[in-house]
């Protein structure tokens, strides 16, 4: 009998980003006991990395905007696979969501008359994003971590959930380990919320933290739960290149909203060539209207470089393939040019982009406000993830919830920038309300032992491995090259089939991923116990994206470089079937609601 | 670049030693990189703390070379390498595991400080109008990305350990920006100056000197904050003034 601890909650939300506080708020305000856990410390999670801003309609730059074009644009870059009805609802709840952020202490940028200031993004048709220069996340992630401590709020740091339990097909708590020591705890709860975010370290290059692993995926995959548009996986256009060490990491969209341009090793501004049908109206056509634009004028139509993140990453994507990238494998990222068009260019960048300043001045010794940046594609964010209903964010599976990344179908098969932000508190708090609300209408179910058990003798297996023992990092660190080369940026059905034939070999080899020593904070084990998620995540989206045969948002296939009506009336769900194998299924996208298709149809 | 060797302390709170460790270099590496290097190739069970490698999250703290550092805006080029490099964990902290140390103290402070609490709003919407002057002070100190190195530095808490006592420079910047933010009602004065021991800071500026987000947290949070406290309790003028005047204050005034 392995021992292990024991906490009970009516909520127990899994995740402390912006999604899992602002969850965990919500449900300790409805008068239920919340126990919230963080895989790191409190307020380290990966929302701390977002940049540029959080999408909402508060038209306090451009009085045109209204909630109905923010759905549209975001229905639009998402090719319109999204669940138009949390598109709907994300839209006309993300203004209330930022002015709560500003009563709870947030301190936003501001206009002129001082309201919240909003700044251009790719695919927003107004300047929308309200934001503190490039460190929105981390104004967003401590305002909500300095109110969620004063809300009672059981807070439990450095731990690790490995699976879910169950009570016939209802969720009943969670078997996790705490860091520290490794030692193993139990929590029970009425209603879980997953709110674990993406799995962006299944990627060699990606701009997402250790913690990315996918565990909220596969935790919800492995009791029941369907996962759907796993192949729509978010490469960001502009990551660092150079040197080798930094490759990957995020440079803010805020920098083309601020003026940056994008050009390749002839100076060209390359996104001028390649102009998508669906925005030929809204974007400009020369480098002059483009500038007046950025500086906020009515009249003037976007610069292609605010294109929305799928395409604008293609485009360097064959700059470089036709031998027109900067020397390390990029295209370069100019704000430095706004320099002749206005006077004090180098204090307004400092000033605009403090954080991107620092970045390249301390990792790669070069100076903004001087030189153009290299960049290329980064892995960045999983539009795929937990099915949940529009409403309630519950899942397939009775009492377990998903809001933020781990969460599907607000971002269709491309995500705009920005409305991650806003994702996380609008989804975030409805699944903390109605999370709540299960608890209060359902009582404790009870826990399995035996299963308990098992989990627990799972765990320590890798201090146990006998001569096949392989070193954790190595699997991981094999499995990342992998995907990259084979589930990246541009795929084909013979590569993506290689791929599912390596994932056996790969889990194979997780079997026998070893650690050393004891449990006391010990990375080694961390990432031997990782990689089960990661496998799974990975199995999810390549069977997704061989399934799909068509070029769709952030997905795209070399063998059906075309769209396809066809292929575009469905979402894919995967779900472990009966046998524990992977099974995919096409299912339909719902007939949109008549007003919200006109509303579509009128911002054409 | 060439090999270089790394001294990285090994142990728990109850023993330790530093422990040698070869890797190879390559152009840009931080020290985070060199770290989990060795973590892959020779130590995996190497505990760290680390989340965005952009000195964004403030996870990575340690004591590169004996300067307190976030290990993933440390380049190695920065370094000498023709001698080992030695890395250990913060100081001012119990340890944990090897690099890693309880920083659980830090939360329990928060905790304690009152939090936000905002004026009615000014708008029927439930806004406030504020201008950008009058919030840029308080974005900086917003910027702290709770690394706790300026903590670790601070030889009140380094060298004297007045954790009871006194809540250290990552709390003053903390209390600043609840203070000084414009919508804020609360009044934090009579806990600066007895329970979080804002006198015992000499104003050595060692905290500045090693705030990675280049907060200038005493000239422009410690010291302001000291005044603040000087005049609402120190000052005899206003103590006259105080004998005549109806006990509550307009909080928000002089915000």
């Amino acid at each position: 009998m392995r021992e292990f601890k024991t906490h009970e909650y009516d909520v127990l939300v899994i995740g402390a980003g912006g999604a899992g506080l602002r969850a965990a708020i919500e449900a300790a305000g409805s008068g239920v006991s919340c126990g919230l856990i963080c895989k790191s410390l409190l307020g380290k999670a990966h929302t701390v990395m977002a940049e540029g801003g959080m999408a909402a309609a508060l038209a306090n730059v451009d009085d045109r905007d209204g909630w109905s074009t923010h759905f549209a644009d975001t229905m639009r870059g998402g090719q319109y696979l999204n669940n138009w009805r949390m598109a709907e609802l994300h839209a006309k709840e993300a203004p209330d969501r930022v002015k709560e952020l500003e009563a709870w202490g947030a301190v936003m940028d501001r206009t002129k008359d001082g309201k919240i200031l909003q700044r251009n993004f790719g695919g927003h048709k107004y300047p929308r994003l309200a934001h503190v220069g490039d460190r929105t996340g981390l104004e967003m992630i401590r305002t909500l971590q300095d109110h969620g401590i004063h809300q009672g709020i059981d807070v439990h740091m450095e731990v690790t959930i490995i699976d879910l339990l169950k009570d016939g097909d209802r969720v009943v708590g969670a078997f996790a380990y705490e860091r520290e020591h490794g030692r193993f705890i139990l929590f029970k709860a009425k209603a879980i919320v997953m709110a674990t975010g993406g799995i962006g370290r299944a990627f060699k290059i990606t701009s997402n933290s250790w913690e990315y692993t996918g565990d909220g995926h596969s935790l919800a995959y492995n009791a029941g739960a369907d996962l759907v548009d796993m192949e729509f996986i978010q490469f960001h256009p502009t990551g660092m290149v150079w040197p080798p060490s930094v490759r990957g990491i995020l440079v803010t969209e805020g920098v083309r909203g601020e003026g940056g341009i994008l050009t390749n090793s002839e100076g060209r501004r390359f996104m001028f060539d390649d102009i998508p049908d669906a925005y030929t109206s809204s974007t400009s056509d020369n480098e002059e209207e483009g500038w007046r634009y950025v500086t906020g004028d009515k009249s003037a139509r976007r610069p292609p470089e605010l294109l929305t993140r799928d395409h604008v990453a293609r485009c360097i994507v064959r700059e470089v393939k036709e031998g027109r990238g900067s020397p390390h494998g990029g295209v370069f990222l100019d704000i430095a040019w706004i320099k002749e068009h206005i006077k004090d260019a180098e204090a307004h960048i400092k000033k605009k982009l403090p954080s991107m300043y620092h970045q390249f001045k301390e990792l790669a010794g070069l100076d903004i406000t001087k030189e153009p940046m290299e960049i290329g594609p980064t892995t960045h964010y999983v539009m795929g993830g937990i099915k949940v209903d529009s409403d309630t964010q519950m899942s397939t599976v009775p009492g377990l919830f998903a809001a933020g990344e781990c969460a599907a179908g607000l971002h269709g098969a491309n995500r705009l920038g920005g409305n991650s932000l806003s994702d996380l508190v609008v989804f975030g708090k409805r699944a903390g309300e109605y999370a709540s609300k299960y608890a209060k209408e359902n009582g404790a179910g009870s826990v399995n032992n035996d299963q308990i058990q098992q989990i627990a003798a799972w765990a320590e297996a890798p201090f146990d491995r006998g001569d096949k023992a392989e070193n954790p990092f190595t699997i991981q660190s094999d499995l990342q090259v992998m995907m990259q080369d084979k589930v990246g940026i541009v795929r084909e059905e013979k590569e993506l089939g290689e791929a599912l034939e390596a994932l056996e070999g790969f889990k194979a080899r997780a079997e026998h991923a070893s650690a050393d020593v004891n449990r006391d904070f010990n990375p080694g084990w961390h990432t031997a116990l990782d990689l089960r998620c990661l496998l799974t995540v990975s199995e999810a989206s390549a069977l997704s994206a061989l399934n799909r045969k068509e070029s769709r948002g952030a997905h795209t296939r070399l063998d059906h470089p075309d769209k396809s009506e066809e292929e575009a009336k469905g979402n894919n769900v995967v779900r472990k079937g009966p046998d524990g194998q992977m099974q995919i299924e096409r299912v339909p996208i719902p007939p949109i609601r008549e007003d919200l298709a006109q509303i579509i149809e009128e911002n054409k | 670049m060439p090999q270089v060797t790394f001294k990285v302390w090994r142990g728990n709170k109850d023993a330790g030693e530093f422990k040698d460790y070869q890797t190879d270099i390559t152009e840009g590496m931080v020290v985070l990189d060199a770290v989990h290097q060795i973590q892959a190739e020779s130590a995996p069970d190497l505990a760290c703390r680390w989340n965005c490698k952009a000195g964004k999250c403030g996870s990575c703290s340690a004591e590169v070379n004996g300067n307190p550092r976030l290990m993933c805006m440390t380049r190695m080029e920065d370094l000498p390498t023709d001698q080992p490099v030695t890395i250990e964990p913060m100081q001012a902290f119990p340890l944990i595991r090897d690099l890693v140390c309880d920083v659980s103290w830090n939360y329990e402070v928060k905790k304690k400080i009152k939090p936000f609490k905002p004026r009615k709003p000014d708008n029927e919407d439930g806004t406030w109008n504020m201008v950008q002057e009058d919030v840029d002070r308080v974005q900086e100190f917003r910027k702290c990305i709770e690394c706790f190195l300026c903590q670790d530095v601070c030889h009140v808490l380094r060298d004297h350990h007045k954790h009871e006592e006194f809540i250290g420079p990552r709390f003053f910047i903390h209390n600043a920006q609840l203070e000084m933010h414009p919508l804020d009602t609360e009044d934090r004065l009579g806990d600066l100056k007895d329970d979080n021991g804002l006198g015992y800071c000499n104003i050595t500026k060692c905290c500045t000197k090693v705030c990675p987000e280049h907060i200038t947290i005493t000239d422009n949070a410690i010291i302001p904050l000291k005044e603040r406290v000087v005049d609402e309790y120190y000052d005899p003028i206003k103590k006259l003034f105080k004998m005549f005047k109806p006990k509550k204050p307009d909080a928000a005034a002089g915000k």
